[in-house]
């Protein structure tokens, strides 16, 4: 039981890149073109990690530990999240709050590390991701909220194994309302369209482009491994609340859980291709609307 | 021998020595500060001794003197609850005393007053958590609120500053009436002034008990910070020396918390609204302390309002566990006081630190305005790393301490939240989204503190020319961020020790606690797992940076700046562009003021300037108009007073026959 | 046992909050008629997907009339008044669209609080219904008093139609489909005098700031 929730963080760490693949290739056909290869992330992972680094003078060790510590709190956060209907490697009440604290944790960093360059450009960047972050955290906490109340269990792991058929036939719509919620979260905490577009080439419109902008080499590796595994972790927050696997065939559960994760990876990526990006003054209109879901979704489980 | 007299011994001690401290002090004597400090630190000892004793095995110590005052009697007690409270205020004040040595002024006559009033304030903090008796709590009460407004009026010759101390004496002395009201309720309704009778207060007729428990809100809530009466919080924290800020805004307001914790032992089981009152309380101190805190540009006014956050969280805290009483719920009773208690020890440390690097700030480069400064971390080493670490810590990050208590509360609101128990679920809610809303804000504020004023280049020539804080101060600051990923690595065992002070709390005895502490205990050793995980991983990362090839292969150059030639320090984001989009968020709570003159023309001559500025809104609209009003009603009175020597002696004359005629008719 | 209807309904009844709060965050005014006109459909659309008797001709007879009114006629009107006005946008309302959603949420919060205090009188209807027709009618008179433009004013009259619409469904089970038919000609009549109103307001001020009718006092 416990070995094969083990499985889940090794094949986060190995397929996270391909989601962003993935994704690329999704928007690629939309819009045309034949897109990048789908390995194209591990190709950019590896070059960087080859190459060496160059530090503005301004910069201290903050800059340095950024990335590290970044990488690090999100590989921490992965060993709570239960896949495909294992149990998280660890699982405990409230388990999920030390997930939201550690994602906490590296964004503190990656602003402070954009901080430290003194660039105002990264300034500008650090202080929206600051400002949609904390309107983004209510969100997500009160959607998990609303899925323990559900199934009145406090771990992500006994959350999700109460989600089940049942319970969608009980309060389906009310779910529902935590998933939107949840993709609004994922789509804003891995600086998505519609709150950021991971491929603006303008220092003025990026959010988390900007403050990643004098990072290199190595560093720049961590962190594009980071946002992969950040995503492969919302993407499996969501699929486990959307799919939820019951089947006592393991590897049956497995195929379906990985499925589940590149739809979502397709689903990002439609998303992207078919909506414009929001003026910067509307993303907040989005996140309390998020929080709002989970707010309603929890209105509709305690009425 | 009876451990309190020890503990009284360190208090006489201390006082001796800081009224020794001044004598030396006005003599201009080269040994003002260390009389004073050391004196201290072995009163400090003294007291931390039995404390410790006490709260490690648990068994309380009483002490009754013969004290020559109507009504009075000189009563000292030190149960856990006492020593859980005393350990946080002997251990900050005297790392305090250490700071304070390098960073008061060696050669001015104040100095040694200094000392007197530091000196004490620690003592009298320390009486009122041992007092077990009205007339005693409330003479130290005094002393505390006096001694204070000493230190808070160091720098007098600063306008600003004594706008600050008098806001402070009103509110102090608003906050004892407020206290003195409670203790004569109780005595009224009991017959006695000695904490003691008071221990059944659920005998109280029906209704009384609100009255005492609003009494005991208002004023403990005052000294404590609640939101609306924190208004001196952010005048007074700003004004004091800052080892003085550290212990006022570490500890003293504590003080405060401890008043109301202990009024809460009087009765058995709280009724349920004044959970909700505290909950309430505690968020919107919570939320409004923390946006005000952003809003703020003045380094040392923005931890003064994040005491407000703060204090809201610990509110939070003991609002679930009244809740968790009321309810019947013992885990959520045990989380929701241990989550607040444990959150009172963790801002000690890591507001006294970083009242300490701020302090150390202000020092090196004589600015208190985030605006101006910048880069520091360079010039300042220990004291950027270890107020990062405080940063870190207050965000209430993991693995540090703040986590650890923010997560107790955590625990409780979703625990409350899934016991399907109506008025229940909606505050547990209410606690979620405020803590969470608390936790991204607070993130904000403090790497907008922390990136503004060490990361990035100098914005002035002050913060270009700082250097780092002495050895003294800097032992000070190390020594507290040692403390803050320890308490959170020790935390299980932390509350084991706290088991005592949560069973004089939730009345019953320490063994009935056990099922309680096994469950909290297990979920904290997980998270020390996982914060042992993250550091693995992260040496491991570390490691692996290192030995790639390219690690040898680095180069200096700029910071990205779009090719432009000449980039300077001034075109950095400042602490007030970085918070401008939050503050535009909550304009409709902040209410903040600014005001833009643009230049005009194509050749513009007048000088353009924006200015914005975020002054409290309940000092704006509810305490401002309230004590005008009273100046106003005041003016009238003063008609009396000409000035005329004679009219005084006919004033006290008529006085003396009006009080005659009274007495005898 | 929870029947497929009632699940069927429940989802238009949140469906129904949600245009709600999309409403109180919607800043563009054709935006917003566009939402009264899906509302109006899924408020016609209840009786039917909520009945539980099978389906009657008077049923779908006031099924149709409602959509039609309320989705097609209403929303008409609606544009044809908004095309006659300069203002495409409700830029300046006394409480923002962020701080509107949020006090949508305490509305629905009080709604609901409120709903479970009520006797029920539809027993057999879904448990939703009454929050959610609270909920619309407090929301018509928020918007009406919150904002500038003359046409979000209407806006939020419909919404409160609609949320009394609602109410009825759940009070009157079995109305006289006369007495529906007369509230309808009634908000029917209403709007028509009000989307003329405004017609002429924009002819004559240029501009249909409702806030600054008073420089019409004497």
């Amino acid at each position: 039981m416990k070995l094969l929730s083990l499985i889940h963080p090794f094949l986060a760490l190995l397929l996270a890149p391909l989601l962003l693949g993935v994704i690329n290739r999704v928007k690629a056909v939309f819009a045309g073109r034949r897109g990048q290869p789908l390995l194209q992330a591990y190709y950019d992972i590896w070059k960087l990690l080859g190459k060496g680094a160059v530090y503005s003078r301004t910069t201290t060790w903050v800059f340095r530990a950024g990335p590290v510590i970044g990488l690090t709190a999100v590989i921490s956060a992965l060993m709570v999240l239960p896949f495909a209907g294992q149990s998280g490697v660890i699982s405990f009440s409230c388990d999920f709050v030390v997930m939201a604290y550690l994602l906490g944790l590296a964004r503190f960093f990656t602003i402070a590390a954009a901080l430290d360059t003194g660039s105002s450009f990264e300034g500008m960047g650090a202080s929206r991701e600051a400002q949609f972050s904390a309107l983004a955290e209510p969100a997500l906490l009160l959607g998990l909220a609303a899925l323990a109340v559900q199934s009145s269990s406090l771990s992500l792991s006994d959350i999700f194994t109460q989600l089940n058929l049942q319970a969608w036939m009980k309060v389906g719509p009310a779910i529902l309302l935590v998933a939107a919620a949840m993709a609004v979260v994922l789509l804003a905490e891995n600086s998505r369209i519609p709150v950021d577009d991971p491929n603006t080439h303008l220092e003025l419109t990026m959010i988390h482009e900007v403050m990643v902008l004098d990072h290199g080499g190595p560093d720049f590796a961590y962190i594009l491994y980071g946002a992969a595994l950040k995503l492969w972790l919302f993407a499996a927050l969501l699929v486990n609340v959307l799919m939820p696997v019951q089947a006592s065939n393991v590897p049956v559960n497995f195929a379906v859980a990985l499925t589940g994760m590149f739809v979502a990876a397709i689903g990002v990526g439609v998303v992207e291709s078919i909506m414009a990006r929001l003026r910067l003054l509307k993303v907040p209109q989005l996140l309390v609307g998020a929080a709002v879901l989970s707010t309603l979704a929890l209105v509709l489980l305690l009425r | 021998m009876n451990s309190l007299v020890w503990m009284l011994a360190g208090l006489i001690l201390m006082v001796v020595g800081g009224f020794a401290s001044a004598f030396f002090g006005v003599r201009r004597s080269r040994y003002t500060r260390q009389i004073g400090a050391w004196s201290l630190a072995a009163g400090c000892a003294m007291a931390m001794i039995p404390s410790c004793q006490t709260l490690w095995s648990g068994v309380s110590v009483q002490l009754a003197l013969p004290w020559p005052i109507t009504l009075g009697t000189f009563h000292v007690g030190l149960d856990p609850l006492s020593a859980f409270f005393a350990i946080p205020i002997c251990g900050l004040s005297f790392l305090g005393a250490f700071y304070g040595m390098e960073y008061l002024p060696s050669n001015s006559k104040a100095t040694g007053f200094a000392w007197a009033g530091y000196n004490l304030l620690v003592a009298s903090m320390l009486l009122v958590v041992l007092a077990r008796q009205a007339i005693l709590f409330l003479t130290a009460w005094e002393i505390m609120a006096l001694a204070s407004f000493f230190l808070v009026a160091f720098e007098n010759e600063r306008e600003s500053v004594r706008r600050a101390a008098w806001l402070y004496l009103v509110a102090a002395h608003v906050s004892a009436a407020f206290v003195a009201a409670l203790f004569f309720c109780l005595g009224h309704y009991t017959g006695s002034l000695d904490f003691d009778a008071w221990s059944g207060g659920s005998s109280l007729p029906s209704g009384i008990g609100t009255v005492i428990f609003f009494l005991a809100l208002v004023g403990f809530g005052i000294k404590a910070g609640f939101w609306p009466f924190h208004i001196w919080l952010p005048e007074a924290h700003p004004a004091a020396p800052s080892h003085v800020s550290a212990v006022m805004s570490g500890v003293m307001i504590k003080t405060g918390i401890y008043g109301l914790v202990r009024v809460l032992t009087f009765f058995d089981t709280p009724p349920m609204s004044w959970g909700w009152t505290l909950v309430g309380i505690g968020i919107t101190s919570g939320v409004l302390g923390v946006l005000y805190a952003l809003a703020q540009s003045d380094l040392k006014r923005l931890l003064a309002y994040h005491s407000v956050e703060n204090i809201g969280i610990i509110a939070i805290g003991l609002g679930l566990g009244c809740l968790g009483l009321s309810t019947g719920r013992s885990l959520l009773a045990f989380v929701g006081f241990a989550g607040g208690l444990l959150h009172v020890l963790n801002h000690a440390v890591f507001k006294g630190l970083l009242f300490l690097g701020a302090g150390s700030v202000l020092h090196a480069t004589g600015i208190r305005n985030t605006n101006r400064l910048g880069g520091l971390l360079k010039a300042m080493p220990v004291t950027g790393r270890t107020f990062f670490i405080g940063s870190l810590a207050i965000c209430g990050l993991p693995p540090l301490n703040g986590f650890v208590s923010e997560f107790l509360i955590y625990f409780g609101a979703y625990h409350g939240a899934v016991a399907f128990h109506s008025g229940l679920i909606v505050s547990c809610l209410a606690v979620v989204l405020g803590m969470a809303l608390i936790g991204g804000l607070a993130a904000a504020a403090f790497t907008k503190a922390f990136g503004i004023v060490f990361l990035g280049e100098p914005r002035s020539r002050e913060a270009a020319a700082a250097h780092e804080a002495g050895p003294a101060m800097r032992a000070a600051m190390t020594i507290l961020a040692i403390f803050c990923p320890m308490i959170a690595l020790l935390a299980s065992s932390i509350l084991q020790l706290m088991a005592p002070v949560l069973s004089t709390v939730l009345h019953v005895s320490a063994g009935v606690l056990t099922s309680q502490l096994e469950e909290t205990v297990y979920f904290l050793n997980q998270i020390v797992m996982i914060s042992l995980f993250f550091g693995m991983v992260a040496i491991l990362l570390l490691l692996l940076r290192r030995s790639l090839p390219g690690a040898k292969n680095v180069e200096s150059a700029v910071t990205w700046d779009c090719g432009y030639a000449r980039p300077s320090a001034r075109m950095q984001y400042t602490a007030s562009s970085f918070a401008q989009p939050i503050k535009a968020l909550f304009a409709f709570l902040l209410g903040s003021h600014s005001h833009l003159t643009p230049p005009r023309g194509i050749l513009p001559q007048a000088i353009a300037s924006f200015t914005s500025t975020a002054p409290d809104r309940v000092n704006e609209r509810f305490y401002h108009p309230i004590f005008e009003a009273i100046l106003k009603g005041l003016r009238r009175v003063r008609v009396l007073q000409h000035g005329e020597v004679q009219l005084y002696v006919l004033y006290v004359a008529m006085t003396l026959v009006a009080l005659l005629i009274w007495c005898l008719r | 046992m929870i029947s497929l209807s009632q699940t069927w309904m429940d989802g238009l009844l949140v469906m129904l909050m949600l245009t709600n709060l999309i409403l109180l965050g919607a800043s563009r005014l054709g935006h917003g008629i566009r939402l009264i006109a899906i509302q109006g459909a899924l408020l016609g659309a209840l009786p039917i997907l909520g009945g539980q008797h099978g389906w009657t001709a008077r049923m779908l007879f006031l099924a149709v009339i409602t959509i039609g009114l309320k989705a097609v006629v209403f929303p008409w009107f609606l544009h044809r008044a908004l095309r006659a006005g300069e203002a495409r946008r409700e830029d300046n309302p006394f409480v923002g669209h962020t701080a509107s959603v949020l006090a949508g949420l305490v509305m629905l919060t009080v709604a609901t609080c409120l709903s479970a205090r009520l006797p029920t009188v539809g027993a057999g209807h879904s448990m939703l219904v009454m929050p959610v027709a609270l909920f619309m009618i407090l929301t018509g008179p928020f918007l009406i008093t919150s904002r500038r433009k003359a046409l979000s004013q209407i806006l939020g009259y419909v919404v409160l139609e609609n949320g009394m619409y609602a109410f009825g469904l759940v009070m009157l089970q079995d109305v006289p489909a006369l007495v529906e038919l007369g509230i309808l000609l009634d908000a029917f009549v209403a709007l028509f005098v009000m989307g003329a109103a405004v017609h002429q307001i924009n002819r004559e001020f240029d501009h249909m700031d409702a806030d600054q009718l008073d420089s019409l006092k004497g």
